[in-house]
């Protein structure tokens, strides 16, 4: 097995080649945090929380899409690092209509944890207050896009885990909503197998059970990794 | 050493704040030997004083009453404490703001007969406010409402003169 060394906030690693930045500092007790990152799905690199200094370039790069390579250096946690990831955070509670206290999700929340994580007391954007729908059409689960992030954990899981791509994304930048099918309601879309890996997959309040209120959403996306790991065991037997 | 001039307001908010504030028991009568109440919601007093030293403020700035009041506060006032989600982040007194301005609010509950006596009944602002985009806040402390340990902390602080320093799930919304 090829391997790579490097340095990672000063501490001296060998990692597999193949490896990324991020799942390294991970395996070595390195946190960086993340939100779009799920454990058994691939990357995207959207939430750029996991942002890294590494020595050499101006441009911060996303860990969980940089592989390790000999020598290199990186920083995972300066103080311009820390200023861009609460920026970041600000940005996102700013954007939609996340209202802690009467969300399905309250203490249960990754954003909600990454606000405590980066320190943020309060947003320094204007909050947007965008009018945005709820549809709770499929007879198990709804969607509160008041509270999406556009991770795209759901649309990964759903088309890689599944095998059903039910969810995908529509409109871009501001405007842009994850969808059901052809943008029709979650209960009218057929792909849907009503498996449920996209509510275990959420950050957030977005995805839920039915019937859950305030607080009472909480979620295991260890289930999920749990899973891919079980298949690809099976799939080398 | 002369005593604090202490004041609590509450905008749109729910009291929650202040129930949170009065839970803090036994410790208020520390607190009192250490401040003057100035002003208060559970205090008689009519007019927002001058000098105030410190305030802690419940509530987003919802009407046009609370408009008034928080330019006052924050005129007459050394050091503002946002206190609580709603003066953070407008949080569930912000929930109409999305559906639009006040009267697309008002008329769909009230019908015709909305409110609408600006002298008697105060008027909503088109959209809610957190504190700080209106008035300069010092300090903030999330949660809703920020349990009691959270506000005497930072109450602590600022008594000693101190900078209060909130970390970890010492600064958790909701």
């Amino acid at each position: 097995m090829p391997v790579k060394t490097l340095t990672i906030d000063g501490q001296l690693i060998t990692s597999p080649a193949e490896q990324t930045v991020l799942d390294a500092a991970r395996l070595h007790g390195i946190k960086i945090p993340t939100l779009c990152h799920l454990d058994g799905v691939s990357e995207v690199g959207a939430c750029r929380l996991c942002l890294v200094e590494i020595a050499g370039s101006n441009k911060l790069a996303p860990s969980c899409l940089t592989a390790v390579a000999e020598g290199m250096a990186v920083t995972t946690n300066s103080p311009r690092l820390q200023e861009y990831r609460k920026m970041i955070v600000e940005l996102l509670f700013a954007e939609r209509n996340h209202v802690c206290s009467v969300c399905v999700a309250n203490a249960h929340c990754e954003l909600q944890d990454l606000a405590t994580a980066v320190g943020m007391d309060h947003v320094r954007f204007e909050y947007q207050f965008p009018k945005l729908p709820v549809d709770v059409s499929h007879d198990q689960f709804g969607i509160d896009h008041n509270r999406c992030v556009m991770c795209t954990r759901c649309v990964r899981v759903c088309d890689e885990v599944e095998g059903a791509h039910t969810w995908d994304v529509a409109g871009r930048g501001h405007n842009a909503r994850v969808i059901t099918d052809l943008n029709q309601p979650w209960g009218d879309a057929d792909t849907c197998t009503s498996c449920g890996k996209c509510v275990q997959a959420c950050p957030t309040g977005a995805l839920f059970r039915q019937g859950a209120t305030v607080a009472e959403m909480e979620k295991d996306k260890q289930k999920l990794a749990y899973l891919v790991e079980s298949r690809a065991r099976r799939a080398s037997k | 050493m002369s005593r604090l001039r202490f004041a609590t307001v509450w905008l749109g908010g729910c009291s929650g704040c202040h129930m949170s504030f009065l839970d803090l028991d036994e410790w208020l009568i520390d607190l009192a030997s250490r401040v003057d109440v100035v002003f208060s919601p559970l205090a008689d007093v009519k007019e927002y004083p001058e000098n105030v030293d410190l305030v802690l403020v419940e509530g987003a700035v919802a009407n046009d009453e609370n408009l008034h009041m928080i330019r006052k506060v924050r005129e007459r006032t050394k050091t503002l404490v946002a206190l609580g989600d709603c003066a953070i982040t407008g949080n569930v007194t912000a929930l109409r703001n999305p559906l639009g301005v006040a009267l697309e609010v008002l008329r769909p509950v009230y019908g015709e007969n909305y409110p609408d006596e600006p002298q008697i009944v105060p008027v909503l602002l088109d959209r809610v406010q957190p504190v700080h985009q209106v008035v300069p806040v010092d300090y903030f402390v999330p949660g809703c409402p920020p349990p009691a340990s959270r506000i005497k902390a930072v109450l602590e602080a600022l008594l000693d003169g101190k900078t209060p320093v909130l970390e970890g799930n010492e600064i958790r919304f909701g």
